[in-house]
């Protein structure tokens, strides 16, 4: 088990996933789960047994579960596909962009275990380019919660938006993040939440990692710089405000994400930025296929730790004042 | 033609409608210099039987839920697809003159966001299969009763989703959907026995837990008998193996690889009107 794992405190958004999803199909009997061979995996058991009808199993067959979510939305029902992101994200990725993103079926797709929480599996089970392919969709909304509040909200408000949504979820312990920098719990989609107010240098972070932005913006209040923390939970549509006012009154910027740098949140900011507001930007993540390893080992080789975060922080500001 | 004593009625409108669409799908063709002619017309007698002799649908509600779906796997034949959707008055058939014209809702596939009347966004093959499936299984949850019917073509059957798709129906007794193969042999590029052959295709959806019905393509009597039959007692879903010839109703088109996307000539386009009775 990894470090994180063992943090006192710590949540598993996959109960607050599992717990929401049997609380949205009891209000709403138009809601079904698409699974492939992975009722389990998803936390999906006590859903199951409670609306076994609801729960519709395809076996190991990615193309299809997509296809067959898009059907059940065309039969009015509110399907979520839950899997694997891996295999969600890469082996269906044109059931993704044809039958759900491009004719507007009211599905959700919901990535499992994603980024390297399969870490000793390897890069055939690492989802860390999801979203990069996923991102390019551009009429699905791509949001990747970072605590099991975010998870339960973010839930909520994709069961009842009518239009294509992919959920990032990750099978990671996380900290519960709290309320925002104004004391208060509210998710918007498409608006990025500040969790921690600061002018010197902003830190851009989505899913498992804005706790670790937290930890970054703690160690650099320390040494008396103010670091900015938005949690960007909904990757696309990006805030682009929310984005370029970091920028701007910054003047640094940091991404911090469970993915590919390219492509990711980095790729999505550092396009905005260039067009609009240059500034230093340190993009922390993955830069290729991962090695075996813990979870908590791959974190610490890609800088992903509190300590990695506020280093690349300082690296921005020294491009910045430079 | 004039109906035969004891025919049923619906079949001298079908092959009007048929006859149409055919002369309107190659008008389609030679405007736009584009299309997949030769699978437009090894399709039409199927799409002309569903829509005017079996489908339970109005164009005024064209998402109602109740309708019965038809699923056009095979979305390059899009031009038959919109000469059926015209004629049965989802859209004013002056539309069809835009047919993959720049901008235009109609376009090279069908596209369900533009276009009242198309189920799925369908164009990489094997996508409207897992589609209808899922569809299916909307209507056995819900107890509405509409039936879903699925066309893919032959060489269409090469991709794996297929199966993954018949699996799943026959394992949950879909007997509400059919599935309809376009089967005229060809595929873009050669015959699909030269090129990853299909055969024995009614023993493979046999052994998938299909129930399996060929018929002649063709023959609109035997199109209605069978797609317009009732579940009945039927437990497992339907594949039926429509034999087909693809450019059918155009001599010089019939069972050539060249006319999957081929365009006719100035002359060729008058030539096969005339066959056409255009």
């Amino acid at each position: 088990m990894t470090r994180m794992d063992r943090t006192p405190g710590t949540f598993d958004c996959r109960k607050a996933f599992a717990e929401t999803m049997e609380e949205l199909a009891r209000a709403d009997e138009r809601i079904v789960v698409v699974v492939n061979d992975s009722v389990g995996s998803s936390n999906l058991t006590g859903f199951r047994a409670a609306f076994p009808d609801r729960t519709i199993n395809v076996g190991i067959a990615e193309q299809n579960m997509v296809g067959v979510g898009a059907g059940l939305a065309n039969g009015a029902r509110i399907p979520f596909v839950s899997a694997a992101s891996c295999f969600l994200s890469g082996r269906a990725l044109e059931q993704v962009k044809a039958d759900v993103a491009y004719s507007g079926y009211n599905v959700k797709l919901v990535g499992q275990s994603s980024g390297v929480a399969y870490g000793e599996l390897g890069a055939t089970h690492h989802s860390i380019e999801d979203f990069a392919w996923l991102r390019a969709l551009d009429p699905l909304t791509v949001i990747a919660p970072a605590d099991p509040w975010e998870t339960e909200a973010a839930l909520r408000w994709a069961a009842a938006h009518e239009g294509p949504v992919y959920l990032r979820l990750s099978r990671m312990k996380v900290p519960d993040l709290g309320p925002d920098a104004d004391g208060r719990r509210r998710f918007e989609p498409g608006r990025a939440r500040v969790m921690r107010r600061g002018d010197d240098v902003a830190i851009l972070a989505l899913g498992t990692t804005v706790h670790l932005a937290m930890e970054a913006a703690e160690a650099l209040a320390a040494q008396g710089t103010g670091a900015r923390v938005l949690s960007v939970h909904t990757l696309s549509p990006l805030d682009e405000a929310a984005v370029l006012a970091a920028a701007q009154e910054t003047g640094a910027l940091v991404t911090a994400e469970e993915a590919l740098v390219r492509g990711g949140l980095g790729g999505a900011v550092a396009e905005l930025t260039s067009a609009h507001r240059p500034v230093p930007l340190e993009r922390v993540g993955f830069d290729g296929f991962q090695k075996t390893g813990p979870v908590d080992w791959l974190f610490r080789e890609a800088g992903l730790t509190g300590a990695g975060i506020a280093e690349a922080a300082r690296r921005a500001m020294r491009r910045r004042d430079g | 033609m004039t109906p035969l004593a004891n025919e049923d009625p619906r079949l001298d409108l079908i092959r009007d409608r048929a006859a149409w669409m055919r002369r309107r799908a190659l008008r389609m063709v030679n405007r736009s210099k584009l299309g997949h002619i030769g699978g437009d017309f090894s399709a039409t007698d199927i799409l002309a039987t569903l829509y005017f002799g079996v489908l339970r649908y109005d164009p005024a509600e064209p998402r109602a839920p109740g309708r019965d779906r038809f699923v056009m796997s095979k979305g390059h034949a899009s031009g038959v697809l919109y000469t059926a959707l015209a004629a049965a008055g989802y859209f004013p058939e002056d539309w069809l003159d835009s047919y993959m014209a720049p901008g235009s809702l109609l376009n090279g596939h069908p596209n369900r966001m533009y276009l009242p009347g198309v189920e799925a966004n369908t164009g990489p093959l094997g996508h409207g299969f897992p589609i209808a499936v899922g569809i299916a299984i909307a209507g056995q949850l819900s107890g509405d009763g509409y039936r879903t019917y699925v066309l893919t073509g032959d060489g269409e059957q090469q991709e794996g989703s297929n199966w993954e798709a018949a699996m799943t129906a026959s394992h949950r007794g879909l007997a509400n959907l059919t599935l309809i193969v376009d089967r005229n042999g060809l595929q873009q590029g050669d015959l699909t026995e030269d090129t990853v052959s299909l055969e024995p295709l009614d023993a493979r959806y046999r052994a998938f837990g299909w129930e399996v019905t060929e018929v002649d393509g063709h023959d609109p009597a035997e199109l209605l008998s069978v797609l317009g039959a009732p579940v009945g007692a039927r437990t497992r879903p339907l594949c039926v193996i429509a034999r087909t010839v693809k450019g059918k109703g155009v001599s010089f088109m019939e069972n050539r690889a060249k006319w999957h996307h081929g365009v006719p000539s100035e002359a060729e386009y008058e030539a096969a009107m005339a066959e056409l009775g255009g």
